[in-house]
């Protein structure tokens, strides 16, 4: 049973990506299979059943996602009859842009990024569902449900619409584009506790198991396969870990945990006093890099 | 006080609030407060701000609470917050969503958003500088909104040494101006945002206060707006119908409850039939009630679309095309009379224009003006124009189906709010009278395609000039022509009208209303006006049918226009003896997709009536 409070986010959610397909020409659902896609994609189901999603589901493959991501992609892509738009920079994959030898800032931008604008104009989508929050960051907190793009995809945050009510204005000009977020009043704990109820499958890797995992500058790296070269007096360790957000695997920090269900899980969040973000090595690059990034067309 | 973060044990609803105040209350350092009190900040969270608070901080060697909410690199520098941000969280009691919202006057805009989405407002005053123009502005704003539970945060009360006598004179000010505002519950309380007094533990510095914290009123005030015991609305968002065995309608209820089996109405249309199935989230329920969304299906297969509105038969929303209604003006391009934005009501988009501004509110003291046009951030009492019949209600009564927003229709910026006040007459039963005899009967008769060819350009570019050789060239040809111009307007029809921006539009539209008159009885029109903006030369385009709008554009540039000054105007706008003169002191919007550009120079009068010709002539003999 859901709360009244999830009850509400829920709705408010169903709302906007009704409002999402009736005012959009070409939208599109970005499934970066993280918990918070997962849980847009299971609301997204539910709000127009008995029909079928009414727009598919892209995902940026950067050639450096986790195993297990992928195969949870595929899976739940074929249970769920999902059309599946699978899509990679080949500029980038032609270069051999890599978080290894080029660092996290050229990497996310060339092949997260620069393919996500790729793809937006390679099918000309006019309005791009994530699942952003805006409790994830300060950037995010002033983020519209609607949020104007321009022609380059670019987001000014000094020209933002207001929204009224539900009164959300849909309308963009020719070769403009809209991002859509459906759970932007949703926290973390909404999320997590969202999952538990409604029973949504999620990338086992969110669970505690022993995984392969390298000590780097202070945070653990899970050494998913052999291209992340071993430094001096570095080695592959075998511990209890389990991820908080997901990403590429070399900037996702893992950390020591044995919290392997669901209760477990939110369990270790509400005693955790460390955000969200910081497993996330790319966000720690520069101040305010979110914004900067948001700016350029990041999701 | 022991907190949790939102859906620990937040069961017993969702509180959303906004603050506001003006520059340098302390708005943000109050969020960051009841964040930091509820120990919601995270380590890396605040080991960040510890390091902000060094570069940009405004209070030394503490930590800057602002510093948690202030989320933009430009705000952060220049110490303002500059957009809505929404924060979140909760205690055991409650869970909120707060909307901080700027104080600085460029930004009301902002601070309406949050309103609109709030049941509650804090409005922050510094006890230092007690009740400014922005705090009476924002306690406005609140009430037009529709809030209807306030708190006054006397803010900074530890820099008037926590003085009862100046907490009284405060409170006393503001509640001589927020009385008669409507509001349910008015509760003012001492606070220190950056030292934490009666935020979340009542403090022992203002023994003299008795009230509660402002987190235990957050916590313990109802707020509820009684959306389900209003009639039923159901504004249709999607037509679902996946295959030919299931039509549903699916939104979300605005208001009241529904059932299956309860009789609805389409409130434009009047068509009738029962709810026979309802869909919610996880499937078959037997009712739904005020913010669901849900799927309804009807026993009758009854033509119903997105935007329609779904009601019970014995309560149903006016519906109308003509209304008065509260307008908030958002954009930096004033609102003129006449001008045509976009319009949304509820699940609908049309098209709108004020048709008379009743008077302007002055926000800080009340008093109402006169006003031709609405500048950034004025409000005004208005009629407003529908060109469909929509659904409604007063905003007072309802505040889904009561509000709106109007959309400029060339940047698509979102440019005013609206609240409805009264619908201004039962439009249902006005029929558009139809003529057997038609625009094309009468053309027929002529052997000619009507039109309207729309000249528009600078004082002296060679308009009507141009203008009088193509009509020439027509009558010859037999066709049957008219123009307009401001000669035969401006003496008679438009004599009312100067040349102020809102003057110029009415005149446009005029013009445009007379031209299609004249289209519509087979003539070719000819129009040559100055016409210098392009919002109104898309009105009289829209006007028209299809193929029936050829805008001319001569395009002759402003140098060689006052080099040539036939009628001596440009010398006497230089010297200032013209006012509003386009080119000088007011300004020309070129075209943008013109049908026709003339650049008139090196050409003679003749070789360019001889190109307007030569393009519509195809048209001509459609």
């Amino acid at each position: 049973m859901l709360t009244p409070h999830l009850r509400r986010l829920e709705a408010e959610a169903i709302g906007i990506l009704r409002e999402t397909a009736a005012s959009f020409r070409n939208p599109v659902l970005l499934y970066s299979i993280g918990k918070d896609s997962s849980v847009v994609l299971h609301i997204a189901l539910k709000a127009f059943a008995p029909g079928r999603l009414p727009f598919p589901c892209l995902h940026i493959a950067t050639g450096w996602d986790f195993r297990a991501m992928l195969e949870f992609r595929d899976q739940r892509a074929a249970e769920l009859g999902l059309n599946l738009i699978v899509h990679t920079n080949p500029d980038g994959l032609a270069r051999g842009i890599n978080p290894i030898d080029h660092g996290s800032q050229v990497h996310m931008s060339v092949m997260g990024t620069e393919a996500l604008k790729q793809a937006l104009d390679l099918h000309k989508f006019d309005a791009a569902i994530g699942g952003a929050r805006r409790d994830e960051e300060k950037a995010r907190a002033k983020e519209r449900v609607f949020s104007h793009r321009t022609s380059g995809h670019t987001w000014e945050p000094r020209n933002q619409r207001p929204e009224l009510w539900g009164l959300y204005n849909t309308r963009v000009n020719q070769g403009e584009g809209m991002r859509v977020f459906p759970l932007s009043n949703w926290t973390e704990f909404d999320v997590w506790d969202y999952i538990a109820a409604e029973n949504i499958p999620i990338v086992p890797l969110y669970y505690a198991a022993p995984r392969p995992v390298v000590r780097r500058d202070g945070v653990l790296i899970m050494r998913d396969d052999e291209r992340l070269p071993l430094l001096p007096g570095e080695r592959v360790e075998e511990l209890w870990v389990r991820f908080r957000t997901m990403g590429d695997w070399p900037l996702t920090a893992a950390h020591e945990s044995r919290a392997a269900t669901i209760e477990e899980v939110i369990r270790e969040l509400r005693e955790s006093r460390v955000s969200e973000r910081a497993g996330r090595l790319i966000d720690k690059d520069q101040e305010a890099s979110m914004e900067r990034k948001k700016r350029e067309g990041y999701f | 006080m022991d907190m949790h973060p939102v859906g620990a044990g937040a069961s017993r609803g969702l509180l959303r609030f906004l603050t506001c105040g003006s520059v340098d209350d302390g708005k943000s350092t109050l969020i960051g407060r009841l964040l930091y009190d509820s120990k919601l900040i995270m380590e890396d969270t605040l080991a960040t701000i510890e390091k902000d608070s060094r570069k940009h901080g405004t209070v030394g060697e503490e930590v800057d609470l602002a510093l948690l909410v202030d989320g933009l690199e430009a705000e952060r520098q220049q110490g303002i917050t500059i957009d809505v941000a929404y924060r979140f969280f909760g205690t055991p009691k409650r869970s909120f969503i707060v909307a901080d919202t700027p104080g600085h006057e460029q930004y009301t805009r902002n601070m309406a958003t949050g309103a609109s989405n709030s049941d509650l407002a804090i409005i922050l005053c510094d006890a230092r500088k007690g009740v400014l123009t922005q705090t009476k502005r924002h306690t406005f704003i609140c009430s037009l909104l529709g809030i209807r539970h306030v708190v006054l945060a006397v803010n900074k009360i530890d820099l008037v040494n926590f003085d009862e006598a100046t907490f009284d004179r405060i409170v006393g000010d503001w509640a001589t101006f927020a009385s008669g505002l409507g509001f349910t519950s008015l509760v003012p309380i001492p606070v220190s945002a950056r030292f934490g007094d009666n935020v979340t533990l009542p403090s022992g510095n203002t023994p003299w206060y008795r009230g509660p914290t402002l987190l235990s009123h957050l916590e313990t005030v109802d707020a509820e707006h009684g959306a389900e015991d209003k009639p039923f609305r159901f504004p249709v968002q999607w037509v679902n119908r996946p295959n030919l065995d299931f039509r549903g309608f699916s939104g979300t209820v605005a208001s009241g409850r529904i059932a299956v089996g309860d009789g609805v109405v389409v409130a434009a249309s009047g068509r009738q039939s029962r709810v026979a199935r309802i869909l919610g989230p996880d499937g078959e329920q037997p009712a739904a009630a005020a913010g669901e969304a849900v799927t309804l299906c009807l026993a009758d297969e009854i033509d119903v679309a997105r935007g329609d509105v779904l009601a019970p038969l014995a309560d149903r929303p006016e519906v109308t095309d003509q209304f008065a209604a509260h307008l908030l003006w958002m954009d930096e391009e004033a609102m003129l009379p006449g001008r045509q934005y976009l319009v949304r009501f509820g699940n609908l988009w049309t098209s709108a224009s004020v048709t008379a501004i009743k008077h302007k509110v002055d926000v800080n003291t009340l008093e109402q003006h006169p006003a031709k046009k609405l500048d950034f951030n004025e409000i005004a009492f208005c009629n407003l124009s529908l060109s469909t019949r929509v659904a409604l209600d007063p905003y007072g009564e309802n505040r889904t189906t009561g509000a709106f927003i109007l959309v400029d229709r060339f940047t698509n910026r979102t440019a005013g709010a609206g609240m409805v006040n009264f619908s201004l007459r039962r439009a249902t039963n006005i029929h558009t009278e139809e003529f057997l005899v038609d625009k094309h009967a009468r053309a027929g008769l002529d052997h000619q395609k009507p039109m309207v060819l729309w000249f528009t350009g600078l004082s002296g570019s060679g308009k009507s000039t141009i203008a009088k050789l193509v009509e020439q060239a027509l009558h010859r040809e037999g066709r049957h022509t008219y123009t307009l111009d401001g000669d035969n307007l401006r003496h008679g029809l438009n004599r009312d009208l100067g040349f102020t921006d809102q003057d110029r539009v009415e005149n446009i539209r005029r013009v445009g209303e007379v031209a299609k008159l004249f289209v519509d009885a087979g003539l070719i029109v000819l129009c040559s006006f100055i016409s210098p903006f392009r919002a109104e030369r898309r009105m009289v385009r829209e006007m028209m049918g299809a193929g029936e709008f050829v805008e001319v554009f001569v395009d002759t540039p402003i140098e060689e226009c006052v080099r040539r000054d036939p009628k001596g105007l440009y010398a006497k706008a230089m010297r200032g003896a013209i006012q509003n003169f386009t080119g000088v002191s007011s300004p020309y919007e070129t075209p943008e997709k013109p049908e026709l550009r003339i650049d008139t120079l090196g050409k003679t009068p003749e070789q360019a009536a001889s190109i307007v010709l030569s393009h519509i002539r195809h048209l001509l003999d459609q």
